[in-house]
C-alpha cells in the first residue's frame, strides 16, 4: 500500500470488472430477458434478491471466520479484526438489499409487505444481530479489548444461525406461509443466464467494496501505529519538566 | 536475593496511550519500596501492572516468578492490591465481603474473623451492609480483605488516604508485620512524612518510567508488536 | 471452575437477598407488563388466552435484560469490576456462577408470571411436564446468552442501550421455541412441543459451552 489512498491497480481492475458485470446484469435483467408468465415484471427481482442474499451470507460468514482467526492465538493479528468489521458492514448493506427486494417481491405477489417466509425472517434476524455487532464495534476504549469482544460476539452470533434456521423453517411449516422463489421452479434461458451473471456481479461488487473498506481500516490503524513512538516520547517528557521545584527525591 | 518484581523496559498501554513507557524495576523479597511521583506519573499504573490488571504489552515483566507478558492472570491470587477504589459489594456486609475475597483467593475462612478484629471492624461494622459505612471504614474493610488473604506481595495505592491517625498507625504496623512474615510491599504515596520512614527504599516515577535516565527505546517496538 | 462458580453464584444470590432488587423492582415490573398487555389487547379474552404463551415469554425476555443488567451493575459499584478480575477466579466459573444466579432469579419470576398469566389471562395449565421443562431449558439459554453479552457490554458507557440490542436478536429463537412449546402444552396448537424443546436445549447447550470457553477472553477487558 503506497500513498494515502486505498486504490491500486488491483482494485481498479476489480472495479472495472464489477462495473461490466453490473451493467451486464442490468441489461439482461431489464432488457433482454422476458417477463414471466405468472409473475410478470416482478420476476426481474430474481436478478437482485438471491444474489444479494448469498452475498450477505458470505459477508457474515467471512466476518465469523475472520473473528475466529483473530481469536486463535497463533493467527492473532488486528488485520483479522479489520477484515471482520469490514465484512460485516458490507454484509449488512447487502442484507438490507435482500430484505427490501424480498419485501417488494412479496408485496407484488401477495399484496403484503412482509410474509413470515423462513428465509426472509432468518435474514431479518441476522440483520438485527449484526447491527448489534456493529454497535459493539463502535464502542470506544482499548482497541485490542474491543477487537476481542467483537470477535467473540461474531462467533456467538453465527453459531446460533443453524438454530435460527431450524426454528424459522419449522415455524413456517406450521403456518403454511408463502415462500418466495418456490414459485419459480423452472428457471431457464435468459433468466438463468441473468441470475448467474447477477451472482457474479454481486460477488465482484462485494469484493471491491470489501477491499476498499478493509484497506481504509488498515490505514487508520497504521496512522495510529506511527503515533506510537511519538506517544512514548511525549509520555516520558511529561516526567521531565517539573511543575514547580519540589523537595528532591532520594 | 529473591527477586519478587523484575521489570525491564516494560511498556503498558491503556488504549493507545502508554501509561508505562519503559519501566525498569527490581524488588526483592522482604523489601518495602515506596513509589513517589507527581500525579499522572504512572504510580497507580505500575501497581496495577504488578497485580496483573494492566497488561504489559512490551518488554519484560516478572512478578513472583510469573511472566506477566505471557499470562497476567497467574499472579492475581498471590498479590493483594489496595487501590483507590475499594472494590466492595455495597449490599453485602464487611464480613461477607472479606469472606468472599478470602475464598476467592483460595484462603482459609478462619482468617476472616481475626482480620476484621484487627481492623476494628466488629459488631455493627462487621454485620451492616457496606454502603452504610463511611469512606474510611470502607477502606478498612478493603484492607481487612488484604490482611485476611495474607498475600506474598502487597500493592498499596495511597493506603493512608482516608484513614484517621489511629488507623494510619495500624496500617504501618500491619505492613511491618507482613514483611516480617516474608511478604514484600510496594506502595505509592504522596504522604512523604509517613511513608518514607516506613520504606526501605524510595523510587521515583515520572513520565511512565522509573529510572531517571531513559532506557533505550527500541525503534522496532511499534504498536504492531503489541497487537 | 465449579468451586468458583458456586462461590460467585452464591455471592450474587446473597447480594440479591440483601438488596431485594429482583423481588421489589423486577417482579412488579413483570406483573405490570402483563397488565399492560391486557390493556393493549383491550381485554379481549379469547385473544389473550391465545396469545398468553407468547406474552408470557416476552415478559420473561424483558425481565432477563433487567436481571442481567443488575448482575453486572452489582460488580460495577466503586471499582468492584476490577475486584472480579483481581480475585483470580476462574472466568468460566464466574460465567457459570453469574448465569446460574440470573437463571435462579428468572425462575422465581416465571413462577410469579405464570400465576399472573393464569389469573389475568384466564389460561389454564395442562401438560405441566412440558411446561416446566420448557421453562427450565429456555431460562438456561436466556441466562447464558444474557450473561455472555452482559459481560461484553459491562464496562462500556453505553451498556444500557447496547445490551438489549445485542441480546434480543440473539435470543429470538428462544422466544419462538418457548412460545411454540407452551402453545403445544396448552393445547393451543398442534405443533410437536417436544421438538421445540429440543431446539431450546441446543440453544442453551451452545451458549453455555461458548460462555465457558469465551468468558476468559471477555473478562480481560478493563
Amino acid at each position: 500500500m503506497t500513498g494515502a489512498g486505498t486504490s491500486d491497480r488491483v482494485t481498479r481492475v476489480l472495479g472495472a470488472a464489477t462495473l461490466v458485470a453490473v451493467a451486464a446484469t442490468a441489461w439482461i435483467g431489464l432488457v433482454v430477458s422476458p417477463p414471466d408468465q405468472t409473475q410478470g415484471e416482478l420476476v426481474r427481482l430474481i436478478y437482485v434478491h438471491p444474489a444479494a442474499a448469498t452475498t450477505c451470507y458470505v459477508g457474515f460468514g467471512l466476518c465469523a471466520l475472520a473473528s475466529l482467526a483473530y481469536l486463535w492465538p497463533r493467527t492473532r493479528s488486528r488485520r483479522w479484526d479489520s477484515l471482520a468489521g469490514a465484512s460485516a458492514e458490507i454484509g449488512v448493506v447487502f442484507c438490507v438489499i435482500t430484505l427490501v427486494s424480498g419485501s417488494i417481491w412479496g408485496r407484488g405477489s401477495w399484496g403484503v409487505w412482509w410474509t413470515w417466509d423462513a428465509r426472509l425472517t432468518l435474514t431479518a434476524l441476522l440483520l438485527a444481530v449484526f447491527v448489534g455487532y456493529l454497535g459493539l464495534r463502535r464502542t470506544g476504549g482499548d482497541p485490542d479489548a474491543r477487537a476481542r469482544r467483537s470477535a467473540v460476539a461474531a462467533v456467538l452470533c453465527v453459531l446460533v444461525v443453524p438454530v435460527d434456521h431450524e426454528a424459522t423453517t419449522w415455524w413456517q411449516t406450521l403456518h403454511q406461509g408463502n415462500t418466495l422463489l418456490r414459485s419459480n421452479p423452472l428457471i431457464h434461458g435468459w433468466q438463468l443466464v441473468g441470475m448467474l451473471v447477477s451472482f457474479v456481479a454481486f460477488g465482484l461488487l462485494f469484493a471491491w467494496l470489501l477491499v476498499h473498506r478493509y484497506r481504509l481500516e488498515l490505514l487508520e490503524d497504521r496512522f495510529d501505529d506511527e503515533g506510537f513512538a511519538a506517544a512514548i516520547a511525549e509520555r516520558r517528557a511529561e516526567g521531565a519538566a517539573p511543575v514547580r521545584q519540589t523537595a528532591g527525591q532520594s | 536475593m529473591d527477586p519478587v518484581i523484575r521489570f525491564r523496559s516494560a511498556v503498558a498501554l491503556v488504549g493507545r496511550f502508554p501509561v508505562l513507557a519503559g519501566v525498569d524495576l527490581d524488588v526483592t523479597r522482604g523489601e518495602i519500596v515506596l513509589l513517589q511521583g507527581a500525579n499522572g506519573a504512572g504510580k497507580t499504573s505500575l501497581l496495577r501492572a504488578c497485580a496483573g490488571l494492566l497488561r504489559v504489552a512490551a518488554g519484560e515483566a516478572t512478578v513472583l516468578g510469573a511472566d506477566l507478558v505471557a499470562d497476567p492472570r497467574a499472579v492475581r491470587r498471590r498479590v493483594g492490591l489496595l487501590g483507590h477504589a475499594t472494590a466492595l459489594y455495597d449490599d453485602l456486609s464487611a464480613a461477607d465481603n472479606v469472606r468472599f475475597a478470602v475464598r476467592a483467593a483460595g484462603g482459609s475462612v478462619g482468617a476472616v474473623g481475626p482480620a476484621l478484629e484487627r481492623l476494628g471492624l466488629t459488631g455493627r461494622l462487621a454485620g451492616a451492609s457496606v454502603s452504610s459505612l463511611s469512606a474510611g471504614q470502607r477502606r478498612r474493610v478493603a484492607l481487612a480483605a488484604v490482611v485476611a488473604r495474607d498475600p506474598e506481595l502487597w500493592l498499596l495505592d495511597e493506603p493512608h488516604a482516608g484513614l484517621d491517625a489511629e488507623h494510619r498507625d495500624l496500617l504501618d504496623d500491619l505492613v511491618r508485620d507482613a514483611v516480617e512474615r516474608g511478604a514484600t510491599v510496594l506502595l505509592a504515596s504522596h504522604e512523604h512524612d509517613r511513608a518514607q520512614p516506613l520504606a526501605g527504599r524510595i523510587v521515583t516515577v515520572a513520565g511512565g518510567m522509573v529510572t531517571p535516565t531513559a532506557p533505550p527505546f527500541h525503534p522496532r517496538m511499534t504498536a504492531a508488536h503489541v497487537a | 471452575m465449579w468451586r468458583d462458580a458456586v462461590l460467585v453464584g452464591g455471592k450474587d444470590l446473597r447480594v440479591e437477598l440483601r438488596s431485594r432488587v429482583t423481588t421489589m423492582q423486577v417482579a412488579p415490573y413483570a406483573v405490570l407488563v402483563l397488565l399492560l398487555f391486557g390493556f393493549a389487547f383491550d381485554q379481549n379474552h379469547t385473544l389473550l388466552t391465545q396469545a398468553a404463551p407468547g406474552l408470557f415469554w416476552v415478559a420473561v425476555l424483558l425481565c432477563t435484560l433487567l436481571a442481567v443488567q443488575r448482575s453486572y451493575a452489582v460488580e460495577a459499584t466503586d471499582g468492584a469490576r476490577d475486584g472480579l478480575r483481581l480475585s483470580g477466579l476462574d472466568p468460566a466459573g464466574i460465567f457459570l456462577g453469574k448465569a446460574a444466579a440470573v437463571a435462579a432469579q428468572l425462575i422465581a419470576l416465571e413462577v410469579l408470571l405464570g400465576a399472573g398469566v393464569v389469573v389475568l389471562f384466564g389460561t389454564d395449565l395442562r401438560d405441566p411436564v412440558l411446561l416446566v421443562l420448557t421453562a427450565l431449558t429456555a431460562t438456561l439459554g436466556l441466562a447464558a446468552a444474557g450473561t455472555v453479552y452482559g459481560m461484553m457490554a459491562a464496562g462500556l458507557r453505553v451498556r444500557e442501550t447496547l445490551l438489549p440490542l445485542l441480546v434480543l436478536p440473539v435470543v429470538a429463537p428462544v422466544l419462538l421455541g418457548a412460545t411454540q412449546a407452551w402453545m403445544a402444552a396448552l393445547r393451543l396448537s398442534t405443533t410437536d412441543g417436544w421438538k421445540w424443546l429440543a431446539l431450546l436445549a441446543s440453544f442453551a447447550a451452545i451458549y453455555l459451552t461458548l460462555g465457558v470457553l469465551a468468558f476468559s477472553a471477555l473478562v480481560e477487558d478493563a
